[in-house]
């Protein structure tokens, strides 16, 4: 199954490319360029002059070994040196694309062959239509929705990017499933991709769109309702990026201005969370969150490979799923409770208070063990008597 | 032919060389030039705290007085580069307590400093005059308390944007009463409040006082009696800017700002009052830099102001500036060099300013002098773009954050690639860029093949394939930092330009395709790179070799791979990658 990519292989590679592309010089080249500025320049046009040989990492030692640690390494497709095979090719698997031999350089052709692979695509401006659609139909889509469909279509269209579905996230029919198929086909870069853009940022919440339908809507400045959307948009982790200093300004400033309906301010709350027994923090945006369940969930998350590492087994292939029943069980059981420090500097159990009334006061979180948080619980009941 | 200059003339010579490049190379001449030199150079900067370590600069460089250190990647300042990752000042601080009693300045940025370091620091150095620690974290007011304290002759205490444990204001009160020697004194990021009349008669005492950085807890009513006893400032950062609306205040103020003939920047303005903001128009048309990015004022307020200051050369403002605003001050201030436009609600996917590609495209045509912007906007076109490059062939630093993760050109919904690559094929001297909205991997062309001076770029949500990276690393020949987080670059650009990392200082990606196997076969080949791999999720090998990690950070290094990773970074090598592949053959360790 896994080809041996040979020396001839690579210099069929080269051949077949500009090699101004790929003019990397074997060993470090200090503070020279790396290529001379008329190369570059030519880059776009020439083709087939000068071949330079080198190996895919640019070393002087051109081993089959090494290309094959590659191939084998990524997983996919096997000629992984050739940089069309870096465009992933549209179609089922077991459908092969026509070989596109000269033409690397995007400026010029508009045109690509795969179009008559893969009759379901409307045009080449594959991207302008599916904004096209989400735009002019006056569906906003959320912001989720987009992401999920860009890192979908992304997976299956590698190619320039003209290429895209119509793909609503809520029509799934046939381009779902052909991303599907994809995915069967390739299980390397394809699923990664997939899972990655959607839901590589455990606080990213996916389902939550960013723009409601402007039918019906007033004008949504900040916010949306507690319960039913986060605190802020769909949130990507470090988007867009601004300091925290300035978040936390900004959320400052906002709450003292603008004190409305109990909404919460824009911005971010970023407070430190630590872990008795883990070595480190971690620093949760309490923004993101509208319900403690949401919060407890994310902490789980975040913490669990704490929990593995102190309690887990490495023989279980499944120890990632057991690490994280056992941390449920830890959190939700009698061993960890989470604590948050108020702005008195008392540490009280996380959970009496109303949500908003919470993210007001809190200052730092902390899960302890729940023999040491035992002493809490009366002086929160009180405290509370106290506030009410 | 160097022998028969005597050494001293020599040193003589190179004592007016201060950049680092002119004095690295000098060192390469030949060997007694480089050991005349490594003598000679007083100031050291470090881009990458980890590409080198204390002991080897101490060996070649035994009598420093002034370390400049970076420590974490540009992108934790967004939050992308978990606690506990790195960038202890400690060893430096331990190995140069004992190297280098005369140090006298120390400038770090996005590195981990304790309290213990700043006591350590106050009680090492005799000569301690400057420390800068511009977003750093891990220490407390306690710490400051030190360096007040012990630092006799400190002439500079810059804290930046740190995150600074506050734990009350008293540390101001060390400084002894002797202490005359502030020149530069910025406790803006302090939460609270230090005593007034401690800070009162330090300000007073201290003659040669230019630069005052106030933090949001010193009230505006006390601020004439700052001023008062400084007159000579020059750069002044406001605590709050707000009082009740009372005629005594508002003149105590103005009579105040009267007597600052000297004053050029100011900064500060949280909770902003606009009734107070004419309080300091004696002093606009001296005003050379403008932070009004905390400031909530909106128009006209604002526009008045800022069009008050015609002699304008850097400006840091809100989007409530928006477009009108913005033609304002194209009109009025032709000196200006540098626009920076935050976003007063960035989350909100509408936004509720009239802030557009129009302002920025404005200021563009009306300021000769522009070449360093940083704009935060919800809509942008290519033609824009296009203007905006032609208009400003001079521009050095473009740095878009559109805020919608690949919006198009909103007029023809296609990819912004015209738009940066116009951006970059007319501005030929940039060096640094920052791109936002849709774009494909014909955008990476275009920089491929102009952006040549390019220094720095970052890249978000932008891309189709492989292609784009290689794009970039095999065209930009002056490129050092490279960032790029949620594009589908993997394994092959990575692999194929591996030599070309060793020329740059790093290279962050995060959420992009780039897999585990890939990563250990980059650090095997490369020895002179740490390949650092962030998995917060778990270890790298608990999945398939094609998986992909969550982060990686490459970067040259001659310090070989650090020793103080948390249990979430793995670092490439030799022997990792064995263990590693001993580990997913068996259910080994």
């Amino acid at each position: 199954m896994n080809r041996i990519l040979g020396r001839r292989a690579i210099l069929n590679f080269i051949y077949l490319m500009s090699p101004p592309l790929l003019d990397v010089e074997g060993g470090g080249r200090g503070n020279a360029p790396l290529m001379s500025s008329s190369a570059s320049g030519d880059c776009i046009s020439q083709s087939g002059s000068g071949l330079k040989e080198c190996n895919f990492l640019g070393l002087s030692d051109c081993s089959s070994v090494d290309s094959s640690a590659v191939s084998n390494v990524c997983g996919e497709n096997k000629n992984n040196l050739n940089f069309k095979a870096t465009e992933l090719r549209l179609g089922l698997p077991g459908s092969r694309s026509p070989e596109r031999d000269s033409d690397f350089s995007l400026l010029s052709s508009g045109k690509l062959d795969e179009k008559q692979l893969f009759p379901l695509l409307p045009s080449k401006d594959g991207i302008c239509s599916l904004m096209q659609k989400s735009i002019v139909s006056g569906n906003k889509r959320g912001f989720s929705d987009t992401m999920d469909g860009f890192s979908e279509i992304k997976s299956s269209v590698f190619t320039e990017g003209k290429w895209m579905f119509n793909a609503n996230g809520s029509d799934s029919g046939t381009p779902q499933s052909v991303v599907e198929a994809k995915l069967a086909g390739n299980a390397g870069i394809n699923v990664i991709l997939t899972n990655n853009s959607s839901g590589a940022q455990p606080s990213m919440k996916k389902e939550v769109p960013t723009r409601a339908p402007k039918e019906g809507q007033n004008k949504m400045n900040g916010s949306n309702n507690n319960s039913s959307a986060p605190a802020a948009k769909a949130q990507v982790v470090g988007w867009p990026p601004i300091r925290s200093f300035r978040k936390n300004t900004l959320a400052t400033t906002s709450k003292n201005n603008e004190e409305v309906d109990g909404k919460p301010g824009p911005g971010a709350l970023f407070i430190k969370v630590s872990m008795d027994g883990a070595p480190y923090l971690r620093k949760v945006d309490l923004r993101m969150y509208s319900t403690y369940q949401e919060l407890s969930s994310a902490l789980e998350k975040m913490f669990m490979c704490f929990t593995i590492r102190k309690c887990g087994s490495q023989e279980t292939p499944d120890r990632e799923m057991l690490g994280e029943n056992k941390f449920k069980d830890l959190l939700h059981g009698s061993d960890y409770v989470l604590t948050f420090e108020d702005k008195d500097g008392d540490w009280m159990l996380v959970g009496d208070v109303p949500w908003g009334m919470f993210i007001e006061s809190c200052k730092r979180l902390k899960i302890m063990k729940g023999s040491d948080a035992i002493g809490l619980a009366p002086r929160t009941m009180e405290k509370s008597k106290n506030q009410n | 032919m160097a022998q028969s200059f005597p050494e001293d003339v020599l040193e003589h010579v190179f004592s007016f060389l201060n950049h680092d490049r002119d004095r690295n190379a000098v060192s390469l001449v030949c060997k007694s030039w480089y050991d005349i030199e490594r003598l000679s150079r007083r100031r050291i900067f470090i881009g990458n705290c980890y590409a080198v370590s204390p002991e080897i600069v101490i060996r070649r460089f035994p009598d420093v007085r002034a370390v400049e250190l970076k420590g974490k990647p540009h992108f934790a300042d967004f939050n992308l580069v978990p606690e506990g990752w790195g960038g202890y000042v400690y060893p430096w601080v331990v190995s140069m307590a004992g190297a280098y009693p005369w140090l006298e300045e120390i400038k770090l940025k996005r590195m981990v400093v304790t309290d213990e370091n700043l006591e350590l620091i106050s009680k090492s150095f005799k000569n301690f005059t400057v420390l800068v620690l511009l977003s750093c974290e891990g220490f407390t007011t306690d710490g400051l308390a030190y360096i007040a304290a012990n630092c006799r002759n400190l002439r500079e205490l810059d804290l930046g944007e740190s995150e600074v444990e506050d734990l009350s204001g008293h540390w101001l009160s060390h400084f002894p009463d002797n202490c005359t020697s502030l020149v530069s004194l910025n406790i803006s990021c302090l939460g609270s409040e230090v005593s007034f009349s401690a800070l009162e008669r330090l300000v007073a005492r201290c003659p040669n006082l230019k630069t005052l950085r106030l933090n949001r807890a010193v009230p505006l009513e006390k601020l004439p009696n700052l001023l008062c006893r400084a007159p000579q400032l020059v750069e002044l950062g406001t605590g709050a800017y707000s009082a009740e609306i009372q005629s005594d205040i508002f003149s105590n103020l103005s009579e105040a700002f009267l007597g600052c003939k000297q004053l050029k920047g100011l900064s500060g303005f949280w909770d902003v009052v606009p009734a107070y903001l004419p309080a300091m128009y004696s002093v606009c048309s001296q005003i050379t830099s403008l932070n009004l990015s905390y400031a909530t004022a909106q128009n006209p307020d604002l526009v008045q102001f800022v069009s008050q200051c015609g002699n304008l050369q850097r400006l840091w403002v809100l989007d409530y500036i928006e477009d009108v605003g913005l033609e304002a001050l194209a009109a009025a201030c032709k000196d200006l060099q540098e626009l920076r436009v935050f976003p007063s609600d960035p989350y909100d996917a509408e936004g509720n300013v009239t802030l557009t590609e129009q302002g920025l495209v404005a200021v563009s045509e009306g300021c000769p002098k522009l070449q360093s912007v940083l704009y935060f906007c919800r809509q942008m076109s290519n033609a824009a773009l296009v203007a905006i490059a032609r208009n400003r062939p001079n521009m050095i630093r473009f740095r878009l954050c559109i805020i919608e993760p690949r919006a198009p050109d909103y007029l023809t919904l296609e990819p912004l690639d015209a738009g940066f690559g116009a951006i970059v094929e007319n501005c030929k001297e940039l060096l640094r860029l920052s791109m936002s909205g849709l774009l494909t991997d014909r955008v990476f062309e275009y920089i491929g093949t102009h952006a040549k001076k390019l220094e720095m770029l970052s890249i978000a949500f932008a891309g189709d394939s492989d292609l784009g990276l290689h794009h970039v690393l095999s065209g930009c020949e002056s490129l050092r930092k490279l960032e790029i987080r949620d594009c589908p670059f993997g394994d092959k650009a990575l692999l194929a330009n591996a030599t070309k990392l060793e020329t740059m200082r790093s290279l962050w990606m995060s959420s992009c395709s780039v897999s585990f196997g890939a990563c250990k076969l980059l650090g095997q080949k490369m020895p002179r790179l740490n390949v650092e791999v962030i998995n917060e999720r778990g270890p790298p090998d608990s999945g398939p070799e094609d998986c992909p990690v969550e982060k990686l950070y490459v970067y040259r290094t001659i310090a070989g791979p650090r020793v103080d990773m948390p249990g979430f970074v793995w670092t490439m090598d030799e022997r990792v990658s064995s263990r590693f592949s001993r580990a997913t053959e068996g259910h080994g360790d």
